[in-house]
């Protein structure tokens, strides 16, 4: 474990101009894999990101590679390269010079060359590219450039600025598919900042989740989507109902003036708790039927689903995901079983969180 | 009717080019063809071709070279350093501003300073140097006309600074490129265009000064300007003055064809 641990930030902050941009951070970052700093912009990812890549240095704190403090270590003295958000690809350089211009840097013959920058192309599926000028390439090119001029030297590390932010959906899903394909081939660690929460799920062997200079939560995609730690998280990682209630003891909690079987435990009695449960974790049902009874406001088609919202007895407003449409000023039926809800404790640490749903998870939780 | 529009838009500049362009030109050209006497003849040209004017051509085009490196050597790092400030208007401003007082009076402040009397003989005598003729050397005349030209450079090459994308240069570095290394092989080469029309805006001129040769070098340097001067003023020769003029014009083209759209394209 120790060895695979490669960069370590250990209570890192950072201030510019006495206003604090990152507070207090530690995490560590394994060898191989896939990470994703996610969360809204301002958060603090992409300082992170320059941070490790070091355009910047950190204000208090450490941070280490491989054991060996680099706070004041330069970018050009990392074995670290870059994918920009802009790409930077240097307009006065075509594909092949671009892409070379790390090993050229490194004094490489250029016997030797050749060959690398032809096989980098060939890595992001450039093939016959080399002769083309810049400002002749497609969006999508471009970016294949920037990820071929970055991987070209073998870095320990590839970090991603937002690399695919400018492209138009279609494609954007595609170099999704590819990138994560690239970093299992190429076994190198790539940290990807985004503020696109599918991105961050579809990519990622673990996420980072951002929010005002601070790690509000770390994990793999499906346990931060599953269980969310809190409000914030459970918001920007897909949609939620998110609904006041209370656990009169383990394994039961009631809300909307109901009372239901779920499983979380570890609460004291009677605990005031937010309760969250995915839109497309409710079954539409007839009225009369299910564990609760809403009035239908209004429906909006998705292309997948129906996005439904409802209103229950209570007042609570539920958002529905559901293939099947409803009748607005209906009353339906909503059903939904113990595990798709999830129990949310108010201002709990990442660590007592993780402690708590280590104790009663146990081996059917990965 | 747009393009009827268009072309009463077009009358000032027509007119401008017309009067002040082309005109002037058609005049030198055919001045240039005259003897003193006034008799057409290709003579002027064949005197230009003798040493007396090929000297004056070379030490014209190697003073205005050496003013134009000293000018960029000076100017390329202060452009860069303009472009890290926090007040970059205000800098700018002031580098702007000796640009807005007359030349004449310029030289003559330096008069004052560089004389034998002056501060700077008065500086070099306190530190035991010894006053030194200073006025109406070589020296003294690169240094004016490079101090008078310092802004024309600024100006192009802090503008081609400004609108280089810093990401550029924090790609080099992340690709392994010292700062060095990340000057010669991303910031210089995209910013040359800015480098090349500050080039033209002080070689051309450079060429063709000709108060400072008197005021500041007292004639020691006789540049192609000067004399044009005395052709037209003193020894009334107007067909020699303008063949002189013929050439350089002739230069001011080749400098701007071999500098590229330098002045004109910017990208």
């Amino acid at each position: 474990m120790a060895e695979k641990m490669m960069i370590q930030f250990d209570h890192v902050t950072k201030k510019f101009d006495g206003e604090t941009i990152l507070r207090d951070i530690s995490f560590d970052i394994e060898r191989g894999k896939f990470y994703t700093l996610l969360g809204p912009s301002g958060c603090g990812k992409t300082t992170i990101l320059r941070l490790i890549a070091g355009f910047l240095e950190p204000t208090e704190g450490t941070l280490t590679f491989d054991g060996q403090l680099v706070n004041k270590i330069p970018p050009n003295k990392r074995q670290v390269n870059t994918v920009f958000q802009d790409y930077a690809l240097f307009p006065h350089l075509n594909v092949f010079e671009n892409v070379a211009f790390g090993l050229r840097i490194n004094k490489l013959a250029s016997k030797e060359i050749a060959p690398r920058v032809k096989e980098a192309l060939h890595f992001v599926n450039l093939d016959g590219y080399q002769n083309r000028e810049i400002s002749d390439l497609s969006g999508g090119q471009k970016q294949r450039v920037a990820i071929a001029r970055a991987i070209v030297n073998r870095p320990q590390v590839l970090l991603l600025d937002e690399p695919l932010s400018a492209l138009d959906l279609k494609l954007r899903t595609a170099m999704q598919f590819e990138l994560r394909q690239l970093q299992r081939r190429l076994g190198i660690t790539f940290i990807f900042v985004t503020h696109d929460q599918e991105e961050a799920l579809a990519m990622s062997d673990e996420i980072f989740v951002l929010n005002q200079g601070k790690i509000e939560q770390s994990g793999s995609p499906r346990s931060i989507y599953d269980e969310p730690i809190n409000r914030f998280v459970a918001d920007f990682i897909g949609e939620s109902n998110i609904i006041p209630g209370k656990m009169p003891q383990d394994r039961v909690v009631s809300f909307a003036g109901k009372t239901f079987n779920c499983v979380d435990q570890g609460f004291n009695k009677n605990e005031s708790v937010e309760v969250v449960i995915r839109p497309e974790d409710l079954e539409l049902k007839q009225r009369g039927e299910g564990l609760l009874q809403v009035r239908v406001e209004s429906q909006l088609f998705r292309g997948v689903h129906y996005e439904i919202i409802g209103k229950d007895e209570a007042g609570n407003s539920w958002m529905i995901h559901s293939t099947k449409s409803a009748k607005i000023n209906d009353e339906i039926g909503l059903y939904f079983e113990p595990e798709a809800i999830h129990i949310m404790r108010h201002g709990e640490s990442e660590e007592d969180f993780d402690r708590r749903l280590e104790s009663y998870e146990g081996a059917d939780h990965d | 009717m747009t393009k009827k529009l268009t072309n009463i838009y077009l009358i000032p500049y027509a007119l401008w080019i017309g009067l002040f362009v082309l005109a002037p030109l058609a005049m030198v050209l055919y001045y240039s063809f005259f003897t003193i006497q006034g008799h057409f003849s290709f003579v002027n040209y064949l005197r230009f071709f003798t040493p007396i004017y090929l000297k004056m051509a070379v030490s014209s085009i190697g003073y205005a070279f050496l003013i134009t490196l000293f000018t960029l050597l000076i100017a390329y790092p202060t452009a860069y350093l303009l472009t890290r400030l926090k007040n970059r208007r205000l800098w700018l401003l002031l580098i702007i501003l000796p640009t807005w007082i007359n030349v004449l009076l310029k030289a003559y402040a330096f008069i004052g300073l560089l004389g034998t009397y002056g501060l700077a003989n008065s500086l070099a005598a306190l530190i035991g140097i010894g006053r030194q003729q200073i006025l109406f050397t070589g020296f003294s005349f690169v240094f004016v006309s490079v101090y008078l030209f310092i802004p024309f450079m600024i100006l192009p090459i802090y503008n081609s600074l400004e609108k280089l994308n810093s990401s550029y240069v924090d790609a080099a570095h992340d690709l392994g490129a010292s700062a060095g290394a990340t000057f010669r092989r991303v910031i210089f080469p995209l910013t040359l265009e800015g480098v090349k029309s500050g080039c033209q805006a002080v070689f051309i001129p450079a060429l063709s000064l000709f108060m400072l040769t008197r005021l500041i070098a007292g004639n020691r340097v006789i540049t192609l300007g000067t004399a044009i001067e005395e052709h037209f003023l003193v020894t009334q020769d107007w067909g020699m003055g303008a063949t002189i003029a013929v050439f350089l014009i002739l230069a001011m083209v080749i400098v701007m064809a071999l500098m590229g759209k330098g002045g004109l394209k910017r990208w």
